[in-house]
């Protein structure tokens, strides 16, 4: 585990040290689009940040609630219509929404929503269906009552896969806003997608760069989040 | 004290309604262990696990220390029944410390008196608690778990606990161990305890009472000793195995058989008397011979004594074993043959010869047993009740 984390971490150094590179040769020039990225960085940043978060707030209710014992036979059902939402490409769901949400904000942040939705909803389901029935079975022969098991061993014990589903799904969704520009959201794909227009890869590249930092900063940020939050006893970074 | 009442569980499945517990009515006295024993699907679990609500009973009532739980909400009729159960079950995100203090906190104590209390529970099953205290179970070893296990179940003090197969997972020896360090603590704590096994030895060995399970119906319930001295019929008797006279040897101290008349002779006496006293006592091969504390240190045999003359300090053996008035039947069985004897001389505490067991005398005391079962069963044909 170790040795696999510091060989990636040498290669996100040389990819980093190549985009230096190539800021390096015509630094002025990519200054010359400071003011837009920072603009457009704040924008990208609050674009993740509402669709994540909506997304992280109703899939994680969503996903316990399938997972109750109670729901059993509805959960396959309804798994398999997120799972059919999910083949749908984040373009055409980005479309879709535009057609019945007119342009802007709003229609970027609930296609965004719904393409991070399922990796959650599914992680979440997985894992706390996941856990082990015995520890259900001592965890209520011990008189603990149905919230007291979820919240204090179901979760907890889950919490790893759950992380799993969060951080793809964020990361995900940090790449995938760039296509909000597309229906009129801003965001870093404005610089991409005008830069390609425009040939000016100078223009391009000063969005596509601060899209994959920020790609890998949300990773980053999510698997420390996960190494604190994750209980010590089922995390298998800590053992 | 444990009372079942025309406990009854029907599963229904789609083959149709499953009896999986048929009107079992029992009662576990206060402080004993009771084990239910039986072949898998025979029901033994779905009773145990009606008391706690695990399994909803489809009818039939359940007391504790003749208070009606039905009465009871589940969680509290729960968090004051101990329950361990064969996988562990220990919470792998909890501390062992938390993990013991789970039941106490749901009760609300203060974290002063749960610490303590998880310190008293691990010096209770032999756990230094500085070094397990603060670590997680997937750290510790099975037989290690399974110890904090049943420390948490006691961790409340509950008058009565729920045992479904607590030692099946762990190794034969780490087993036995165990098992012993369980008798142990009973001793001092006297809980009434209901225990789920499928293994006859470990069923004579815990149980104060046996209660044999067969298709959903209790179909004896009765000592150890009464079970292997007479099955109720052949189920029982081909469940108990065919050497189950073998097994009650375990259930017999030598203090039961022990014969306190037994003839010795000094260090200082004569061959010739020694060969008088053989005589007399009407010894086969030898006699044993004491010293002055009534410890044995030889034995005299027959044939020297008939051709030798001198004194018995001379000419004696060494005494190939001697077994203590505590030890069971199964040991002293076991140092015959191995020895070769066809009696042992017992000592007590001190290590002071108090009699001696011979092989016709565990013969008997085993024989009398079934001689009076079957002429009982005899009398009472039919008349037993089922459970």
């Amino acid at each position: 585990m170790r040795i696999r984390n510091l060989r990636s971490a040498a290669y996100g150094l040389g990819l980093l040290a190549a985009f230096c590179l190539g800021i390096w040769i015509p630094l002025d020039e990519f200054l010359f689009y400071l003011p837009d990225v920072q603009y457009l960085t704040m924008q990208h940043m609050w674009l993740t940040a509402m669709s994540g978060g909506l997304a992280l707030l109703v899939a994680i209710p969503l996903g316990t609630v399938l997972s109750r014992p109670s729901m059993t036979k509805y959960a396959e059902t309804i798994m398999q219509g997120l799972n059919v939402g999910t083949t749908i490409p984040t373009l055409a769901v980005l479309a879709l929404s535009m057609s019945f949400l007119g342009i802007g904000t709003v229609p970027a942040v609930f296609g965004l929503f719904v393409a991070t939705l399922l990796p959650i909803t599914r992680n979440t389901y997985a894992g706390l269906k996941g856990v082990s029935p015995a520890l259900k079975e001592a965890a209520a022969g011990i008189g603990m009552s149905p919230m007291q098991r979820l919240l204090k061993v179901e979760l907890p014990n889950a919490l790893y896969v759950i992380f799993a589903g969060i951080r793809t799904a964020l990361t995900i969704n940090v790449g995938t806003v760039p296509l909000a520009f597309l229906i009129g959201a801003g965001g870093l794909g404005e610089l991409i997608f005008t830069g390609i227009d425009l040939y000016d890869p100078v223009m391009m590249l000063s969005g596509a760069i601060p899209t994959a930092m920020l790609a890998v900063l949300v990773d980053a940020l999510i698997a420390a989040t996960a190494f604190l939050v994750v209980p010590r006893g089922v995390n298998p970074n800590r053992l | 004290m444990i009372r079942l009442e025309n406990l009854t569980k029907v599963f229904d499945t789609p083959k149709g309604a499953v009896v999986a517990a048929d009107h079992v009515t029992m009662e576990v006295p206060s402080g004993e262990i009771c084990i239910l024993l039986g072949p898998s699907g025979c029901g033994k679990t779905t009773t145990l696990k009606m008391i706690n609500r695990i399994i909803k009973p489809s009818s039939g009532k359940v007391f504790i220390n003749d208070e009606d739980t039905s009465g009871l909400n589940t969680q509290d009729l729960r968090r004051n029944i101990g329950y361990v159960i064969q996988q562990i079950g220990l919470f792998p995100n909890m501390t062992i410390e938390e993990n013991i203090a789970v039941v106490p906190k749901l009760l609300g104590w203060d974290s002063k008196r749960y610490r303590e209390r998880a310190r008293e529970l691990m010096d209770m099953i032999a756990l230094d608690p500085d070094a397990f205290l603060k670590r997680y179970p997937n750290e510790l070893s099975g037989g290690q778990q399974q110890r904090i296990g049943v420390a948490r179940a006691l961790a409340a003090d509950p008058p009565v606990m729920l045992m479904d197969e607590p030692f099946g997972a762990i190794d034969p020896i780490n087993r036995a161990v165990i098992q012993d360090e369980f008798l142990k603590m009973q001793q001092e704590l006297n809980k009434t305890i209901m225990f789920v096994s499928h293994d006859i030895d470990e069923a004579i060995k815990m149980g104060d009472r046996v209660a044999v399970f067969r298709d959903g119906k209790l179909v004896q319930y009765s000592s150890p000793d009464d079970l292997l001295a007479a099955p109720k019929n052949a189920f029982v008797e081909s469940f108990l195995g065919e050497d189950r006279a073998l097994k009650r040897l375990n259930l017999v101290k030598v203090r039961e058989v022990v014969s306190d008349e037994i003839g010795t002779v000094e260090p200082g006496d004569t061959l010739e008397a020694a060969l008088a006293r053989i005589d007399d006592y009407g010894y086969q091969n030898s006699i044993l011979m004491v010293n002055e504390r009534r410890q044995p240190v030889g034995l005299i045999s027959r044939a020297v004594a008939r051709t030798t003359r001198g004194y018995c300090r001379d000419h004696f053996q060494n005494v190939p074993a001697s077994v203590n008035l505590d030890d069971d039947l199964r040991k002293v069985a076991s140092l015959m043959f191995a020895q070769d004897m066809t009696w042992l001389p017992c000592v007590d505490d001190d290590g002071r010869v108090c009699g001696q067991i011979t092989q016709r005398a565990m013969t008997h005391h085993l024989g009398a047993r079934f001689r009076t079962q079957e002429a009982e069963a005899a009398a009472t044909t039919g008349e037993q009740p089922r459970g």
